[in-house]
C-alpha cells in the first residue's frame, strides 16, 4: 500500500500514541491459550501412580542385583574344607596336614581351620546345644567334621579346585572340597528370575504409562478442539499447536513425576531402613548412587514420553485439517 | 465507535500494491465424498482493495465458498490461485503464511471463550509471533476501533451477539490482512449493529484490505454503492463466465 505523507504522519502519530499509551496501561492478563487444566485431565495422577510402582519396581530389581553381587563377591574366591568320616583323631590329624600343604600352595591367599567352638556355633542352629562337648561322655554318638576355610585369588573356578583337591590327596584323603559359590548358584538363578519380574513390570508400567497419557491427550485434543480449528484457520503452524500441547502434557507429567518419586522414595528408604536393621550383612540391600541416578530417570522419561505422545497425537490428528 | 481506522504496522507491500487479482478461481469444482457437487465450476477473480458481497440463498454454498477463500478446504478440482500463489498444491508448511494474510470473520464468531476480548484479538498476532510488548498497543487501540475498551478484560460469553462479532470483526483485522472474508456477519444482530459493522467492514477497505462479505441482507448491500456482487445459486455463479459483475446500480432492475 502506497500512503500518502500526510498518511504517514498520522499513523506514525497513532502508533507512537498507542506504545507511549501501552506503557501506562494496566497489563492485561493473559490466560494461556491451551489450559493446563483442559490438557493434564487426569494425568498427573496416573503419572504420579505409575512413576511410584515403576521406581519401586525397579528399585526392587537393582537392589536385588547388588545383593547377589555382594554376596557373589564375598564368595568367590571361598573355597571350603571338610574332613568327615574319619575318626576324631584320624579327622584332626588330617586337618593339620591339609592346613600345612594349603598354606604352601600357589594362588591361596588365606586359611583358616574353624575350631570346635566355631563349628558348634555353626551347628546350633540346627542341632541347639547338642553339639559334641555339649554332654559329656556322648562324643561318639556326632563326630563334628574338621571344617578348613580358604580363599584363592580371583573366583574359586574349577582349575583352582582341582589344585587343591590335588594337593589334598595326600595328605587328607578324607578332604572333600567345593566352592563357596555354588551354594549361591540357586539364589542368584532365584534373584535373577526376580530381576527379570522387575524388568517385565517396568516395561508393562512404562506402556501402561503411554497409553493413559496417550488417552489423555486424545481427550484434551477432543476438549481443545475448537481452539485447535481456530488456531489453524488464524495461521498456526502444525507445530505450534503441537507444542503446546507437548509443553502442558510434559508440566503435569513432572509435577506428576515429581509426586510419584517422592512417594517412590519415602517407600524405598523406609524399607531400606527395615533390612538395614536386620544386620550389618543386609546392608547390601541399599542402593548406590547411580542406581539412584538411574531411578531418577524413570520420571524424567515419564515427562519425555508425556511430551513425545502429546506432541504425536496432536501432530496426526492436525494433519487430518486441510 | 470510533471513525477511523486503529493504528497497526502495514504490512509491506500489502494493500494493492500489485493490480493483478489477488484470488483467482478457475473451474473450481468441490463435492463431499462421492456426493454430488456442492461447488461447481466457480471461475471469478478478486481484484485488491474492491469490496465484494457474496449472496445467494440459504443452502446456495456461500460458506462453502467462503472456506475455500480461507482455505479451511481443498477443492476437489479446479485452480485456486490467492496472491499469486497456487493454493491448492501448496505444501502443508507453507499454508499458515498464506493464512496470516487472510483474516476471516466466522458466521459462529469462534472467539475462543477461556480467553479475553484482549487475548482473542491479540491471538493471530501472538501466533505470528510478534512480541508482547508490540501487540499491547495495537490490540487495545483495535478494540477501542470496535467499540469494546470496556469489556477488554471480559470473556465471550458476558458480551451480546453484537459485541462478539465485533471482537471476531477486530480479531480478523488486527493482522492487516490482504483479504478479509466475513460469513453473515450481520446474521445475528439488529439492523443498526449490522450497519455498523458495514461501518468497519468499509473502513478496511478504504485502507486497502479486500473484502468478502457474505450475505443476503440487500439493504446492507444497498449501503455499498460501489461493492460488486457475486451471486450463488445452487453451488453455480449466477454468471457461466464467473465475472464479477452487478454494480449496485444495477440490482433494482433484476
Amino acid at each position: 500500500m502506497i500512503l500518502t505523507r500526510k498518511e504517514q504522519a498520522t499513523l506514525f502519530a497513532r502508533e507512537g500514541f498507542g506504545r507511549a499509551r501501552a506503557l501506562w496501561q494496566p497489563r492485561v492478563a493473559s490466560a494461556p491459550l491451551i489450559s493446563q487444566k483442559s490438557v493434564a485431565g487426569p494425568v498427573p495422577w496416573v503419572i504420579a501412580i505409575m512413576t511410584a510402582l515403576t521406581v519401586i519396581a525397579a528399585a526392587g530389581g537393582l537392589a536385588l542385583g547388588g545383593i547377589a553381587r555382594t554376596a557373589a563377591a564375598d564368595l568367590a574366591g571361598g573355597v571350603t574344607v571338610q574332613i568327615a568320616g574319619p575318626a576324631e583323631a584320624e579327622a584332626e590329624r588330617q586337618a593339620r596336614a591339609a592346613v600345612a600343604a594349603l598354606v604352601k600352595l600357589d594362588g591361596v591367599t588365606a586359611v583358616r581351620r574353624l575350631g570346635a567352638k566355631d563349628r558348634e556355633d555353626l551347628l546350633r542352629p540346627w542341632l541347639g546345644d547338642m553339639g559334641a562337648g555339649a554332654m559329656p561322655g556322648d562324643e561318639d554318638l556326632l563326630v563334628m567334621p574338621e571344617l578348613i576355610e580358604l580363599r584363592v585369588a580371583g573366583n574359586a573356578g574349577p582349575q583352582s579346585l582341582d589344585r587343591v583337591r590335588a594337593v589334598l590327596a595326600q595328605a587328607a584323603p578324607d578332604a572333600s572340597v567345593s566352592a563357596d559359590m555354588e551354594w549361591l548358584a540357586p539364589l542368584q538363578e532365584a534373584i535373577s528370575a526376580l530381576q527379570w519380574l522387575a524388568v517385565a513390570l517396568v516395561g508393562l508400567l512404562i506402556t501402561a504409562t503411554a497409553a493413559a497419557v496417550l488417552l489423555a491427550s486424545r481427550s484434551a485434543l477432543t476438549a481443545n478442539r475448537d481452539t485447535i480449528e481456530i488456531m489453524h484457520l488464524l495461521g498456526a503452524h502444525d507445530l505450534q499447536v503441537a507444542r503446546m500441547f507437548q509443553k502442558a502434557a510434559a508440566m503435569s507429567a513432572a509435577a506428576g513425576g515429581a509426586a510419584g518419586f517422592a512417594v517412590a522414595q519415602a517407600t524405598i528408604l523406609l524399607l531400606a531402613g527395615k533390612f538395614a536393621a536386620l544386620g550389618p550383612g543386609n546392608t547390601a540391600a541399599g542402593l548406590r548412587w547411580f542406581d539412584w541416578a538411574a531411578l531418577v530417570l524413570i520420571p524424567i522419561a515419564g515427562v519425555v514420553l508425556a511430551g513425545l505422545t502429546a506432541r504425536i497425537t496432536v501432530l496426526a490428528t492436525l494433519r487430518r485439517m486441510p | 465507535m470510533t471513525p477511523d481506522a486503529p493504528s497497526f504496522e502495514l504490512r509491506e507491500g500489502s494493500f494493492g500494491s500489485s493490480t493483478g487479482p489477488i484470488v483467482r478461481f478457475e473451474n473450481v469444482g468441490l463435492r463431499y465424498g462421492a456426493g454430488r457437487e456442492v461447488l461447481s465450476d466457480i471461475t471469478f477473480k478478486l481484484h485488491p482493495g474492491r469490496f465484494y458481497f457474496l449472496t445467494g440463498p440459504s443452502g446456495a454454498g456461500k460458506t462453502t465458498l467462503l472456506k475455500l477463500l480461507y482455505l479451511a478446504q481443498r477443492p476437489s478440482r479446479g485452480v485456486i490461485s490467492m496472491f499469486g500463489e497456487d493454493a491448492v498444491n501448496l505444501s502443508r508448511a507453507r499454508r499458515p503464511e498464506l493464512r496470516r494474510r487472510i483474516g476471516v470473520v466466522f458466521q459462529d464468531f469462534r472467539l475462543v471463550p477461556h480467553l479475553s476480548v484482549f487475548d482473542n484479538v491479540a491471538l493471530p498476532l501472538r501466533l505470528a509471533g510478534v512480541p508482547e510488548e508490540e501487540l499491547i498497543g495495537p490490540v487495545t487501540d483495535m478494540i477501542e476501533w470496535v467499540g469494546l475498551t470496556l469489556a477488554l478484560d471480559q470473556r465471550p460469553s458476558t458480551l451480546s451477539g453484537g459485541e462478539q462479532q465485533r471482537v471476531a470483526i477486530a480479531r480478523a483485522v488486527i493482522t492487516r490482512p490482504e483479504l478479509l472474508v466475513a460469513d453473515e456477519p450481520t446474521g445475528n444482530v439488529d439492523p443498526q449493529m449490522a450497519v455498523r459493522l458495514l461501518y468497519l467492514f468499509s473502513s478496511m477497505n478504504k485502507l486497502g484490505t479486500t473484502v468478502v462479505l457474505a450475505t443476503h441482507d440487500t439493504s446492507l448491500m444497498n449501503r455499498q454503492p460501489d461493492a460488486a456482487v457475486m451471486r450463488l445459486e445452487r453451488g453455480r455463479l449466477d454468471d457461466p463466465t464467473g465475472m464479477i459483475r452487478n454494480p449496485p446500480e444495477q440490482r433494482g432492475r433484476r
